[in-house]
């Protein structure tokens, strides 16, 4: 058993009380930083804890909120990214549905440290039941004098609302979240001005993803060192949250050090593969990452050597595909999901994926030419150059199908059909 | 017209906000819970208590899944269609429902009780095959369950 230190308070069936999560030292970090420590020193914690984004983008939150300029004006917001749109990710509803005042915490830390006066949780329509527990418990904290104006009369005033989405995947990057927060349609908008300079409302905004924020309060307790160390990698910082979904016996989110052996997560976490399935590939960090095939079945979990494999970890959501499952099925599937959510505003993207979906129907259907793959090839080449950062994660999946299953897609195309049906 | 006091109710929430304009989700929601479905008369409603033109609002309404410009159901049900449902069968959770109600996806029953929408990965992908009602989680799903739901919706619908 590993150290649980984000689930150490979870339950089975409820959330922890504000009570419960002070009897195992909640609120101390907090109470802490604000009698003892400058903004500029949890800045420093995290830089050198280093904490790295888990929304997807592995950013280090501690050089993110360097960036707001120590003259940047007034006010300033934090927030909080819970929109979870990813295929396959749902550690952020089971973060807050386990330990709601850890989120709560983490952003009045963050929100010291970026000298913010105001945090936004911007949360999904399907995930109601977490926003009414954030609004339950952000009163309970404030009745208990930990947000509001001047907290424990330190002279920070911090507080916190829930903004709910109408439900579009686009809303979790951050542009166009922003957007979304000021009631404009909410498509992306290239930087500069990034958002630590001009966010929302045009002030100097910080935005995290819940995972990163909950692990603040850990970090200011046990300091930089112990955070690192709780990593069985080098390169790696802290825990993570693996939500491990697909053909195992045991889905579901598990706390793991950062580095742990995907075998490990499969086999000994996730209670194995079903009956009569094997391993035939995964999706590491959501729909927006590559198939990792069984030759990477033993690699260490952490951005860094995922990097290096030439993947990506994302946000850590495992979906694990066996060799009865057919990978162009399930390749469409995906494409079916960035082709709807596309957000319209670039060519490319809005063009391109109809059209991969539509040759991989076609391939799936038995309908397949052999000139389709150069085809989808070329349309994925003209994908990386969209306008952000959605549409060359949503062509991760085709591009890796073609480089690493291509006898499945071949076979399609030769047998007329699916072999798998 | 609005009924008197839902327009104080949302006319207390915007005017207690820093920027009216971010609460149109918000508001929107509201009214679509009033009216069944975001009508036109709700649509220039939410325009007007947030000082926006009704093309302002369109332009959101249109781009989110849970806004609806069409009348819906009185329950809307969302399957999840979307890799790891996929891979545990939200096909037959699809169908089975068809069948039990006699409508194909994007269609309402005539009762005006259930609407059937397929939507993208809901985040309970834990509980695969997982589907929506009014925005409540049911999962995992099996025919038995599925009936089982339908029957208890109809009965508290009268
Ligand atoms: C298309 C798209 C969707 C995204 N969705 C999310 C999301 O749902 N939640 C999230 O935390 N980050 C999401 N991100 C990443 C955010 O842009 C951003 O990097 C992150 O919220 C920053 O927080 P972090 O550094 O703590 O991860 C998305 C990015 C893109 C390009
Ligand atoms: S890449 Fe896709 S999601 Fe991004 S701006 Fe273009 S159309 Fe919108
Ligand atoms: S894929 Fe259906 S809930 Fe995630």
């Amino acid at each position: 058993m590993y150290p649980q230190v984000l689930f150490k308070n979870r339950k089975p069936d409820r959330i922890a009380s504000m009570e419960e999560y002070r009897e195992n030292g909640g609120y101390e970090a907090m109470a802490n930083v604000l009698k003892n420590f400058s903004y500029k020193d949890v800045r420093k914690l995290m830089l050198d804890a280093n904490l790295l984004g888990r929304g997807g983008a592995a950013f280090p939150a501690g050089r993110k909120v360097m960036t707001v300029a120590d003259d940047a004006p007034f006010p300033r917001y934090l927030v909080c990214n819970a929109d979870e749109m990813e295929p396959g990710t749902f550690k952020d509803r089971v973060l807050i549905h386990a330990d709601p005042h850890m989120l709560i915490e983490g952003m009045i830390i963050e929100g010291y440290s970026a000298r913010a006066e105001k945090g936004i949780i911007f949360i999904r329509p399907e995930y109601e039941s977490a926003a009414r527990i954030l609004d339950r418990e952000i009163e309970i904290a404030k009745a208990a004098g930990y947000l509001g104006k001047n907290i424990l009369d330190s002279g920070y005033d911090f507080d916190i609302v829930v903004h709910r989405s109408g439900g579009r995947y686009i809303c979790g990057e951050v542009t166009a979240q922003l957007k979304a927060l000021e009631g404009k349609r909410p498509n992306p908008k290239q930087p500069p001005p990034y958002a630590t300079e001009k966010g929302l409302w045009g002030q100097p905004t910080v935005i995290q993803n819940v995972e990163t924020l909950v692990c603040i309060p850990h970090i200011i307790r046990n300091g930089a060192e112990w955070f690192r160390n709780l990593a069985l990698t080098e390169t790696g910082a802290g825990t993570k949250i693996f939500c491990v979904s697909g053909k195992v016996n045991r889905p579901g989110c598990y706390e793991l050090p950062m580095g742990i052996r995907l075998s490990d997560i499969i086999e000994t976490h996730a209670g194995g593969m079903r009956e009569g399935a094997q391993f035939k590939a995964c999706l590491p960090g959501g729909a927006s990452t590559a198939f990792l095939t069984p030759e990477f079945y033993d690699i260490e979990m952490d951005f860094e050597t995922l990097k290096k494999a030439g993947h990506r970890l994302g946000t850590g959501a495992i979906m694990v595909f066996d060799h009865k499952t057919c990978l162009v099925a399930a390749t469409l599937n995906l494409t079916e999901f960035f082709a709807r959510e596309s957000c319209g505003w670039c060519t490319p993207c809005r063009e391109g994926f109809p059209y991969l979906r539509d040759l991989l129907w076609r391939i799936e259907s038995g309908q397949g030419q052999e000139e389709y793959v150069s085809t989808i090839k070329q349309m994925c080449h003209h994908l990386w150059n969209a306008y952000c950062a959605f549409a060359p994660g949503g062509i991760a999946p085709i591009e890796s199908l073609l480089a690493y299953f291509k006898d499945e897609v071949e076979a399609h195309i030769r047998e007329k059909r699916c072999p798998f049906k | 017209m609005l009924p008197e006091a839902l327009n104080a109710s949302l006319q207390e929430k915007i005017s207690s906000a820093e920027h009216p304009r971010e609460l149109v989700v918000d508001v929107m929601l509201d009214l679509q819970d009033h009216y069944g479905y975001l009508s036109d008369e709700a649509l220039e409603a939410a325009a007007s208590l947030l000082d926006l033109t009704p093309l302002e609002v369109e332009e959101l309404a249109t781009f989110y899944t849970f806004i609806y410009r069409e009348p819906v159901g009185k329950y809307v049900i969302h399957v999840c269609d979307s890799v790891v449902c996929w891979m545990d069968g939200y096909e037959s959770v699809q169908d089975h429902l068809c069948a039990k109600l006699g409508i194909k996806m994007g269609e309402t029953t005539a009762d005006g009780l259930f609407t059937l929408l397929p939507v993208c990965c809901i985040g309970y992908c834990d509980r695969s095959p997982a589907i929506l009602i009014n925005r409540n989680v049911y999962g995992p799903m099996t025919p038995e369950k599925l009936d089982d739901i339908l029957e208890k919706l109809r009965t508290e619908a009268g």
